[in-house]
């Protein structure tokens, strides 16, 4: 069991407010990822989840039950830091066996659980090795097997990936996302990058400043953003938003139409503008295309590898189902 | 492209690096060698360097006029203890002021250290009135808790910069893992706050051996350790050379050899995190 439940939290610093009035519900099971720019709170979120930091007012449960005064250890959670946080002087052994060593396991279970953590993720050849003769990837596992012996009631991930290289990044969200399948316990993710969170959420929330802008699934987020925010921090490359008459056109105050879903087309186009940086990446082409009128810059993805270059005219169509529109407050408005 | 360094340059400042060396230490060479003259030859005009009758006289005469191995042993056991107790009480102050600081632990690590400005003559009256109302004058105990509070700050302090130097999400990293803060301090923090907890009672221990103002004016006979030792040889009977210097080589030989071997541990703990 592990459901999460915050209940009109707030977390001041001093005079600060960094997280104004909040509530959410963390299901059993789910994985949810928040996701923000640096310095939406996110990471403060999880920490006061975590029991790390006091929260200011409201209530936090732990499967119903109040948690807003326990102490960290208390409250069955289990963290995976952005710095692994590995105990330097414990061979990987030691590290994964504390949290066991501190619930006063008999050393029988302990050795059992910890051998069974260590095949999971691939450690049993390093159990005797220090953290710091292990590789990057190595030590995120170690920190990984932390978690997971104690069976916790939810994982806390603390941007759990963004000391590693891009490739290992790739191979240890896979990792996590089996994980997740396998132990089907409720996992708390907490990720600046939000292809991460595309790729790994059952339930993404969106923050900015503190405050949830939008909660949903990664699918949900994609195709109806509720504002001019999510539509522009959900999906890679970025959603286009375009101001001005050519919103208007559509009744709103904006629109936005995804680089995927404006088609190029050989002449006669809608719009029309000059290729500035074309990103041939074989499967697709970005093209960062100028002087369209429409915004300072506009992105296009095509399928394939368009032999367009710099300077080169592009017409291009927008497909007119994919035209997200939002009010003067940046709000959505339903089609 | 590396620093050239020139051979020339090299061998200049080693030169100068071994002359700084050899002042600094003349005094205890020249207390040694003393130590090991007849009276007359010790204060012989012009000094005498190595051409003279060499002579355990002075040792023995020492040893047979007081009880060294009573002495050392109170200098052991005030020192070793004043340390021990200092650091237990400086490891939860220096982790409560690095973890969780307030907006006044800065102030209050300045305030510590003030009262290391402060001449120890000028609370020798309180002291004592103190120390006769407890009856610990003479006493080990005394001089322990004396002599613990005075290197307090400074231990404070150089575990304050140790800990500091530890990331604070490995300790939070243990609060998740279900340690008590018992558990935190004693399995994560103090293991690898390690060399610089060992630096800082080596350091302690050398401080405490040699502090002679509280020793000298707090004791008397029970309690007198190797400083007490060497004073006694600074009579008004007259002038002793030969036999100060064999008290004074005494008295330092045990913590001159414990510096000497453990001279990698204090110079890398005084160090600690000042390269990362």
């Amino acid at each position: 069991m592990g459901q999460i439940e915050l209940k009109q939290v707030t977390k001041s610093f001093g005079d600060v407010q960094v997280i104004p009035p909040l509530d959410l519900t963390i299901h059993d099971g789910e994985f949810t990822v928040f996701v923000g720019p640096s310095g939406c709170g996110k990471s403060t979120l999880l920490r006061l989840i975590a029991g790390l930091e006091d929260i200011t007012t409201g209530h936090i449960e732990i499967d119903g039950k109040d948690a807003t005064a326990l102490v960290p250890a208390k409250r069955g959670l289990a963290m995976v830091f952005q710095s692994y946080a590995l105990y330097p002087h414990m061979s990987v052994r030691k590290n994964i066996a504390f949290p066991l060593r501190m619930a006063k396991m008999d050393s029988a279970e302990i050795d059992k659980r910890v051998n069974a953590a260590a095949s999971v993720l691939n450690l049993t050849d390093y159990l005797d090795r220090r953290p710091g003769q292990l590789s990057g990837g190595q030590r995120q596992r170690v920190a990984i097997g932390r978690a997971i012996v104690r069976e916790p009631a939810a994982f806390l991930f603390d941007e759990p990936l963004s000391n590693l290289d891009a490739a290992l990044r790739v191979g240890m969200r896979l990792e996590i996302s089996e994980l997740h399948k396998r132990l089907e316990t409720t996992m708390v993710y907490v990720t600046h990058d939000q292809v991460e969170a595309m790729t790994m959420a059952d339930k993404i929330v969106v923050l900015q400043a503190g405050v949830i802008e939008q909660v949903g699934t990664p699918l949900e987020l994609y195709r109806a953003p509720r504002n001019t925010f999510v539509a522009g921090f959900i999906g890679s490359p970025r959603m286009n938003l375009i101001e001005g008459p050519e919103a208007a056109k559509h009744d709103a105050a904006t629109i936005g139409v995804r680089p995927e879903h404006i088609d190029v087309v050989e002449s006669g186009g809608q719009w029309q503008g000059t290729v500035g940086v074309a990103e041939h990446l074989g499967s697709d082409t970005f093209f960062h295309i100028h002087n369209t009128g429409l915004a300072e810059t506009l992105t296009v993805r095509a399928i394939g590898d368009v032999s367009l270059q710099h300077g080169d005219t592009i017409h291009l169509n927008p497909r007119a189902d994919e035209i997200h529109r939002f009010d003067a407050q940046g709000l959505r408005i339903a089609k | 492209m590396a620093r050239a360094v020139t051979t020339n340059r090299k061998i200049i400042t080693t030169a100068v690096a071994w002359t700084i060396a050899l002042i600094l230490f003349f005094p205890i060479f020249w207390t040694i060698l003393t130590s090991f003259k007849t009276e007359a030859q010790a204060i012989n005009d012009p000094p005498l360097f190595f051409n003279f009758d060499w002579t355990l006289e002075n040792y023995a005469v020492v040893q047979e006029r007081s009880d060294y191995m009573k002495f050392l042993w109170n200098s052991i056991i005030i020192a070793g203890g004043s340390t021990i107790l200092g650091i237990l009480i400086a490891i939860p102050a220096a982790w409560s002021m690095a973890f969780v600081p307030s907006v006044r632990t800065k102030d209050i690590l300045l305030w510590m250290l003030s009262t290391k400005m402060l001449p120890a003559v000028g609370v020798l009256y309180p002291i004592s009135l103190i120390f006769v109302e407890f009856n610990l004058l003479d006493t080990r105990l005394g001089l322990i808790v004396v002599l613990m509070l005075i290197n307090l700050p400074i231990i404070v302090w150089m575990l304050y910069t140790y800990f500091r130097e530890i990331p604070g999400e490995i300790l939070e990293a243990a609060r998740m893992d279900g340690a008590t803060l018992r558990d935190e301090i004693l399995y994560v923090l103090t293991p690898m706050a390690v060399p610089g907890i060992a630096s800082t009672l080596l350091l302690n221990f050398i401080l405490a051996w040699n502090e002679a103002f509280w020793t000298l004016n707090l004791t008397a006979a029970n309690a007198a350790p190797l400083t007490a030792f060497i004073a006694s040889y600074s009579s008004p009977e007259g002038l002793f050379f030969a036999k100060l210097s064999a008290a004074s080589t005494m008295a330092i030989a045990p913590i001159l050899i414990l510096g000497w071997f453990s001279q990698k541990q204090l110079v890398r703990g005084l160090t600690f995190g000042a390269v990362k």
